[in-house]
């Protein structure tokens, strides 16, 4: 059997399945997570604790608009290296990670101000955990894709030699996504 | 003779002996080696924490250990069995043979899978420390807040434990992760899904499991670190925690555990048990899909393990059904293999079908004493006490150690390349069956007469002294038995005689390879047509050899259809040196020093960059 000496891609590697078995343990404890929360919540008689005001839409919403948007670049970036256009990579990486790093300013913004903390109550443990929990995989992708533009320049990447991209990315988007779970959790939820 | 595919292939696969391979191998048969051999050290020592437990309980009042000494080892010996003992053991088995018996090289990620290895040796000697520091884990390998809370435990002994399980969960979801592409992506041409050996489909569906099960504990692990270090309240009801969430979390691992530790054990009984029936199993489908289904709904019955918490009764009823439901499957692969050896032809009665059959007993006893606690009113009546510990002891010793054993026996001559001795093998097998039952049979009647569980004596009122006694006579005497399966396997590594390369007979892939194995496994990658593939195909040889580099045979997931040669890595001390980052890591938290666990974070985030920039591209 001849056989072409191309990479295979996409889920044709395994890398690629490596990743999304990676991410489908990583969803499992965002789960975990937000099932503990609810859990916690349904069993206190007020909530959020009396004296504690509800998170603030404004800000968490524009964090979300921030992260969730850095996953455009990031998917233009992929296209691009499916075409062997490793500049255009480089500049899409590099927008996504001002976009998490203004996300992460928001978050570290919240942080300081908060009129509790996580000693407070059950409701700030929780509060800051799961923020904490998610801002590290947030710090854990930039540093994923800060790694692929590195290696781009040592001409890691083309064309046909990209499948590393795209685990990267798939678990940037995870990332954003499961974003969207935690926001209608943390910020949402305590105003039902 | 060696053919000039063959010693191309030595050249490609081949490893330097020596020191230095030792530290880099990424080879899956000399990993599954030493995940088993490390197991096995680990069996040991959970052992003699059982041999101390039972010489303090054998007479009422003892005082040859005290309460808090009782408590380190009853905590250990649950934990060493549990985590570092059987779940290793049948991983290291699955490393060694579902490469094998899929027809390919190694596994996907061979450096994941060195990596891996070495977590769970850093992580075993890290949970063991604690006795060197005076500090063992005290709290039960359930460690029920808030017993261990900072006000009840605060010594560093649960850290280390909580610390130690999600060390070792990096170890347990980067193996499983690994099986699952292996089993995904590397089959050999033709080997469709329904023709997956099931034991193939067992390690696929505990792999699964694992995948899912780890994060609730690792989730559960961090709010007891952050509760006791960082003072959160998760578990402290006066603050709005609720230490029912430890428990929930707990169980919802806790649960599908017991069928992580199981599946495996069912994989090699349905093995097993065709093999010397001479006869395919009965039911395939059905078996395979018992399977997938017991692992579904391991995860919809966690709360049986809280029927006595107060929990509403609404629940506790969903709950009792679904953990009656689950006993279906579990009849259907009983009721398989029972068909297959009846429908078979001359049974071989050997050391691996002798353990098979133990098994089938013994675990049908431990399973009707499963189907009395999915009764709420009952598990009311008898939960704490030594009802539970026999309950089991009968379904994890009899439904994994017994397979475990039949498994070792079984493959010892393809690992090995030597045959070990069968009347050893019959007396190991009588001793160990008759110890088991002397053992913990008696603690069925203690439970029923009221004997507490985890209190380290009782009193001579309750009338359990001769059942004690009776129960550590038999300790002893299932010790004698698992020390002559030692010594068997020892003078056969060194007298045995060379065994052949299908020595038994069987149908599955493994078996076409030499005993023991080349580096590179097959010379050529077999092309599958069917369920038994040995049975049906006297010749198994392809032109598909790979001979151009190291490379593996990459399918589809459904039908293994041919799609391309996947490059593979060499091998490298990258995963060792990372582990060791880990370790570092995990040593700084328990002593609490932010900035050690800074700077060990930060380098093993690079030892992690240096890893995937030396692969240049290929998984591993």
């Amino acid at each position: 059997m001849s056989v072409a000496r191309v990479e295979p891609r996409g889920a044709r590697s395994t890398g690629w399945w490596g990743m999304a078995l990676f991410i489908v343990a990583e969803l499992t404890l965002f789960g975990t997570a937000v099932a503990s929360y609810l859990f916690l919540r349904f069993r206190a008689p007020t909530w959020p604790p009396p004296g504690v005001e509800d998170p603030d839409l404004v800000l968490g919403g524009i964090a979300t608009v921030l992260l969730v948007g850095s996953s455009i670049p990031i998917l233009w970036a992929e296209r691009g290296i499916e075409r062997g256009d490793v500049r255009r990579m480089r500049i899409g990486i590099a927008i996504s990670i001002v976009l998490a790093l203004a996300f992460l300013s928001i978050q570290g913004y919240e942080y300081a101000s908060a009129s509790f903390s996580w000693r407070t109550d059950a409701y700030g443990s929780l509060f800051f955990t799961i923020l904490s929990l998610h801002g590290l995989h947030v710090i854990g992708a930039i540093l994923i894709v800060s790694w692929l533009e590195a290696r781009s320049f040592a001409g890691h990447f083309d064309g046909d030699h990209h499948v590393a991209v795209q685990t990267g990315a798939l678990y940037w988007h995870f990332v954003d996504i499961v974003w969207l779970a935690i926001f209608s959790v943390l910020y949402l939820s305590p105003r039902i | 003779m060696a053919t000039a595919t063959e010693e191309r292939l030595e050249e490609i696969w081949g490893e330097e002996p020596g020191p230095v391979s030792w530290f880099t191998t990424g080879d899956h048969k000399r990993i599954g080696r030493r995940y088993i051999v490390t197991a096995l050290v680990f069996f040991l020592l959970g052992g003699i924490e059982a041999a101390f437990m039972r010489w303090q309980l054998a007479q009422p009042g003892s005082t040859h250990l005290t309460p808090e000494q009782y408590d380190e080892l009853f905590s250990m010996h649950g934990t060493t069995m549990i985590f570092l003992f059987i779940t290793p053991l049948f991983t290291g088995l699955a490393n060694y043979l579902v490469p094998l018996m899929i027809g390919t090289r190694d596994m996907a990620f061979p450096r994941l899978n060195a990596f891996s290895y070495w977590i769970f040796l850093g992580a075993g000697i890290f949970l063991y420390a604690g006795f060197v520091v005076g500090a063992a884990p005290n709290g039960g390998w359930f460690a029920y807040p808030p017993l261990t809370g900072p006000i009840f435990d605060p010594g560093i002994n649960m850290d280390i434990w909580s610390l130690g399980l999600i060390f070792l969960s990096i170890s347990t979801t980067a193996g499983a992760i690994n099986l699952i592409v292996t089993i995904l992506k590397l089959r050999a041409p033709g080997m469709s899904l329904a023709r997956m050996p099931l034991y193939v489909w067992a390690m696929f569906v505990t792999a699964w499991m694992m995948v899912l099960a780890m994060p609730p504990l690792t989730y559960a692990n961090v709010l007891l670190q952050l509760d006791r270090n960082l003072g959160t309240n998760f578990f402290d009801p006066t603050a709005g925690g609720d230490p029912l969430l430890w428990q929930h979390l707990f169980w919802l691992f806790g649960h599908p555990d017991v069928y992580i530790i199981f599946l495996p054990a069912v994989g090699i009984v349905s093995t097993v048990i065709p093999t010397f029936s001479r006869r395919p199993i009965v039911g395939y489908p059905y078996v395979a899909l018992a399977t997938v289904l017991t692992g579904i709904i391991a995860f919809g019955v966690w709360v049986h393990h809280m029927f006595a918490t107060g929990l509403p009764s609404l629940g506790l009823t969903f709950f009792a059904a679904a953990s009656m439901i689950i006993t279906i499957p579990s009849g259907v692969q009983v009721f398989a293999w029972l068909a297959t050896i009846v429908r078979g032809r001359r049974p071989a009665f050997t050391t691996p079908f002798l353990f098979a059959i133990g098994f089938i007993v013994v675990f049908v006893i431990g399973g009707v004493t499963g189907v009395m606690f999915a009764s709420v009113p009952f598990d009311q009546g008898v939960t704490d006490s030594y009802f539970v510990v026999a309950h089991f002891h009968y379904v994890l010793f009899g439904g994994a150690v017994f397979p475990m054993f039949a498994g070792l026996h079984y493959w010892f001559p393809k690992i090995t390349g030597r045959t070990y001795s069968e009347t050893l093998g019959r007396w190991s097998f009588w001793l160990i069956f008759a110890g088991f039952n002397v053992t913990f049979f008696p603690m069925h009647i203690m439970g029923l007469l009221g004997m507490p569980r985890r209190v380290y004596t009782y009193s001579p009122d309750l009338g359990v002294e001769g059942l004690n006694l009776l129960s550590s006579v038999g300790a002893a005497v299932l010790t004698i038995g698992i020390a002559l399966v030692a010594i068997n396997a020892i003078k056969s590594l060194i007298a045995g005689s060379k065994a052949t390369a299908n020595p038994w007979g069987a149908a599955t892939l493994e078996w076409a390879t030499t005993s023991p194995p080349a580096h590179y496994g097959f010379a050529s990658i077999p092309i599958v047509h069917g369920r038994d593939p040995l049975w049906e195909q006297p010749d198994l040889g392809s032109d598909l050899t790979l001979t151009h580099g190291r490379e593996i045979l990459g399918t589809t997931i459904t039908d293994a259809d041919p799609e391309e040669p996947l490059p593979m890595p060499e091998g490298s001390v990258l995963p060792l040196v990372t582990a060791l980052g880990f370790a570092a890591v995990f040593v700084s938290l328990l002593v609490g020093s932010v900035p050690a666990a800074l700077v060990s974070t930060l380098l093993t985030l690079g030892l992690i960059g240096a890893w995937t920039w030396t692969l240049g591209g290929v998984p591993g």
